[in-house]
């Protein structure tokens, strides 16, 4: 085994994921909860704007998923393969809406008639949802575990079994996190009429949020235990909820104040925080066996070699002040608030 | 767009801006659909090539996390500013990101092509493992990348590339000047992107002859079933057209004798290894395909050196933009490069059967055990949908673009006059 720091690689591996699924959630976070409260929005214009505030980023955040996917392939194969396979009709689902949601950005403007952008409105705003609930059933099954026997193979088959009511419940928690993180990012973008709405749809938001992830913390603590005896073992882990409770907390205040900005930054941190948790509650393992624990899958059994992952982490080391360069241009370029012109949509 | 928006930042003449701005449009909107559905492709490999992915993973995936950081990376973040951007960042930042799009897509198809070449011919690796659980893991991370075709098949790709943009192009500005719009930009445009394709669809003859000499030393039996060649040890033809007769194994049509032997090993007379010289579970079982599949790429792409070189010489004696059928095939030769570039890769895809890693493992070892047929069904049958719905849209709204020109843009509150 390979140690860089006093960290052995598989275990920074497993950072270097967890840092770029929470880069994801921050970024796309707010794309996606923009889309989900599209409809909320009544007139054309604000429409417009609002799929504008997003236009000239999404493209670049959607790169989070693409190097948060090609990671878990080259740092953990196994892990790769038996998640996505296992969970074929979820990450089906989850494609088709990414499919349809970028259709919907590029075609909706491309006609005025009111039926064409009423449908496009609809077809953005419920994949940009339905991307967000499915993130979440994804995660609860990761934390409740599959029937996995030897050799990594997947022992259930039931179309709709990732559709429980955990699954459920986590789903729309992030789907509610999303969407106070989209409107928070959306106050930072506009003006007006607009901007006065998104305040009143934001409070909406954080009540939606506090309910379902009450909700689901208390049937995680009362359901599956055992997804908490990390931090029995370790009580100082219960720091992080403390900190993700705090962060959460803080948002409404610096939203009055009309700190946007910083809005953003403890949403941010609270899903930050919320991963972090997920990363604790698992490590090392990545899938846990419900048929018997020596056949889950870990960082240790699912890893590439020690070669391949020293490997990849100098590519790490080298891309991504290159990708905190491009994107620290990207969104200078487009700070401050939303003007329509002729390249917009 | 990087050599209009050049020229228009060396000239400041406002028709390249018009040119590039046109272009950016119809580029935002392939780009866009190329992203989300290309996006699919990564999590494919693990849904529905479960064994596969384990298989590969060590040194597929660090192929693959390089082509997120370095070129995904700078090619969407650039997007940004190329499409919107405009009225926000001075010109030569703009033309900068103009080149960090161009860039990035192009070191996105070299560790792609990488990956994929390392399943045609696996180099700097060991096997770890048994049955189910066998992997390979990477020992020299340059013998991986730089494996002995992936030079050759990069810059194949590559030139597909530039000659399927080139003669979108082409075909666009053809169009115009047939129906008297746009001339003055159309005929730039139109002649800028002539030199692009007679340049690159010379040289794509070179790099297909380099290819085909890797694939001769390095995929004997893939060799064989392009040019539907059977006998174990003899000299072997070069086909115009043919047909191939797996059951009597015999190839009928025109060609020359002994014409693959002279490419591979410059003498009419050398015997090229056979597809009898395989064992029948190692041999590609689709040979007919593959032969016609890499014979219509070819004769593709002498069609289109044909084609740029004719227009060429007209170009010189004057009369290009006067030759009105000459303009009418290049407004549907756009589809040609398409067709090559998908029945190219068909070919080395099929060819490489039964093989997925060439020579270690089997296709039909690869795919997810626990995935089942009716969940292929639903995939297939909700990605045809919902594909087909793309394209149909994707056509519509570029024909759209296209019959607006150019100029519908500039009637927009913007700078510009010129018209």
């Amino acid at each position: 085994m390979n140690y860089f720091l006093g960290v052995d690689y598989p275990t920074l591996w497993y950072l270097v994921i967890g840092l770029l699924f929470s880069g994801y959630a921050i970024l796309e976070g707010f794309d996606f909860g923009a889309g989900a409260w599209h409809l909320f929005f009544k007139k054309d214009i604000s429409r417009r704007i609002a799929i504008n505030a997003i236009a000239p980023v999404w493209d670049a955040n959607q790169v989070w998923l693409v190097i948060g996917g090609g990671a878990l392939f080259a740092g953990f194969p196994v892990m790769y393969a038996t998640m996505l396979s296992a969970m074929y009709v979820p990450f089906m689902l989850f494609l088709m809406f990414n499919v349809l949601r970028a259709a919907a950005i590029k075609f909706r403007s491309a006609e005025e008639m009111r039926w064409w952008r009423r449908t496009w409105d609809i077809v953005y705003s419920v994949s940009s949802s339905m991307i967000a609930f499915l993130l979440g059933v994804v995660l609860a099954n990761i934390l409740q575990g599959f029937a996995l026997g030897p050799n990594f193979s997947y022992q259930g088959d039931a179309f709709f079994s990732f559709l429980n009511p955990y699954a459920i419940m986590v789903g729309f928690t992030t789907l509610s996190l999303f969407m106070t993180q989209g409107a928070i990012y959306l106050l930072l973008k506009t003006e007006g009429r607009l901007h006065l709405r998104l305040t009143f749809l934001l409070q909406k938001g954080m009540i939606f949020f506090i309910i379902s992830f009450a909700v689901t913390t208390l049937y995680t603590l009362v359901f599956i235990p055992e997804v908490t005896e990390n931090f029995r073992e370790k009580p100082i882990y219960f720091v992080v909820p403390i900190l993700s409770f705090l962060a959460v907390a803080n948002v409404p205040r610096l939203v009055s104040k009309k700190r946007y900005m910083l809005a953003l930054i403890f949403s941010s941190l609270t899903m930050s925080f919320l991963l972090v948790l997920v990363a604790i509650q698992l490590y090392p393992t990545l899938l846990i066996s419900t048929i018997d624990p020596k056949y889950s899958v870990t960082i240790y059994n699912a890893a590439s070699s020690q070669k391949s992952l020293g490997i990849m982490l100098t590519i790490v080391l080298i891309g991504a002040p290159l990708l905190g360069a491009y994107f620290f241009f990207l969104y200078r370029t487009f700070n401050g608030k939303v003007k329509l012109d002729d390249t917009s949509y | 767009m990087v050599i209009t928006e050049g020229l228009y930042i060396k000239t400041k003449n406002k028709e390249y801006e018009i040119l590039t701005r046109f272009w950016i449009k119809i580029f935002a909107l392939t780009f866009g659909i190329g992203v989300a559905t290309g996006i699919i492709m990564e999590f494919e490999f693990g849904t529905n090539w479960a064994v596969y992915s384990r298989y590969v993973g060590d040194i597929f995936g660090s192929a693959l996390a390089a082509e997120g950081l370095f070129a995904f990376g700078l090619e969407s973040t650039f997007l940004g500013v190329l499409l919107f951007g405009w009225n926000r960042v001075k010109p030569w930042v703009h033309f900068v990101s103009t080149l960090g799009v161009f860039l990035g897509s192009m070191f996105s198809a070299v560790w792609i092509v990488v990956a994929n070449s390392w399943q045609q011919t696996p180099a700097g690796y060991h096997i770890v493992g048994e049955g189910l659980m066998a992997r390979a893991e990477v020992t020299d991370f340059w013998a991986m990348v730089f494996n002995p075709s992936s030079v050759d098949r990069v810059i194949h790709t590559w030139q597909g590339a530039i000659l399927a943009g080139a003669f979108l192009v082409l075909s666009v500005h053809a169009y115009y000047i047939r129906k008297g719009r746009y001339l003055e930009i159309s005929k730039k445009g139109f002649k800028i992107a002539l030199v692009v394709a007679t340049i690159f669809s010379l040289t794509q003859l070179l790099s297909g002859h380099s290819s085909a000499d890797g694939v001769a030393v390095n995929q004997p039996a893939k060799l064989a079933a392009m040019e539907g060649h059977f006998e174990k040890k003899a000299p072997a033809d070069l086909y115009l057209l043919g047909w191939v007769d797996k059951e009597n194994q015999k190839t009928t049509g025109i060609g020359i004798p002994g014409g693959l032997s002279f490419l591979v090993h410059q003498d009419f007379k050398a015997p090229i290894k056979g597809l009898n010289a395989f064992p029948l579970e190692d041999r590609p079982s689709q040979i007919n395909a593959v032969f016609q599949f890499y014979h219509i790429m070819i004769s593709i792409g002498m069609v289109l050196i044909a084609l740029s070189l004719y227009a060429c010489f007209l170009w010189w004696r004057g009369k290009l933009f006067e030759t009105k059928w000459l303009l009418w095939i290049f407004s549907f030769a756009v589809i040609l490069p398409q067709i090559a570039n998908q029945v190219g890769w068909f070919s080395a895809e099929m060819g490489r059967q039964p093989w997925v890693v060439y020579g270690q493992l089997r296709t039909s070892q690869a795919f997810s055990q626990e995935v089942t047929s009716s969940h292929i069904l639903f995939s297939l049958i909700l990605f045809l949908v919902v594909y087909s719905i793309l394209f149909v849209l994707f056509i519509y709204s570029v024909n759209k673009k296209i019959k607006h020109g150019p100029y519908e843009e500039a009637k927009k509150p913007v700078s510009f006059t010129t018209s």
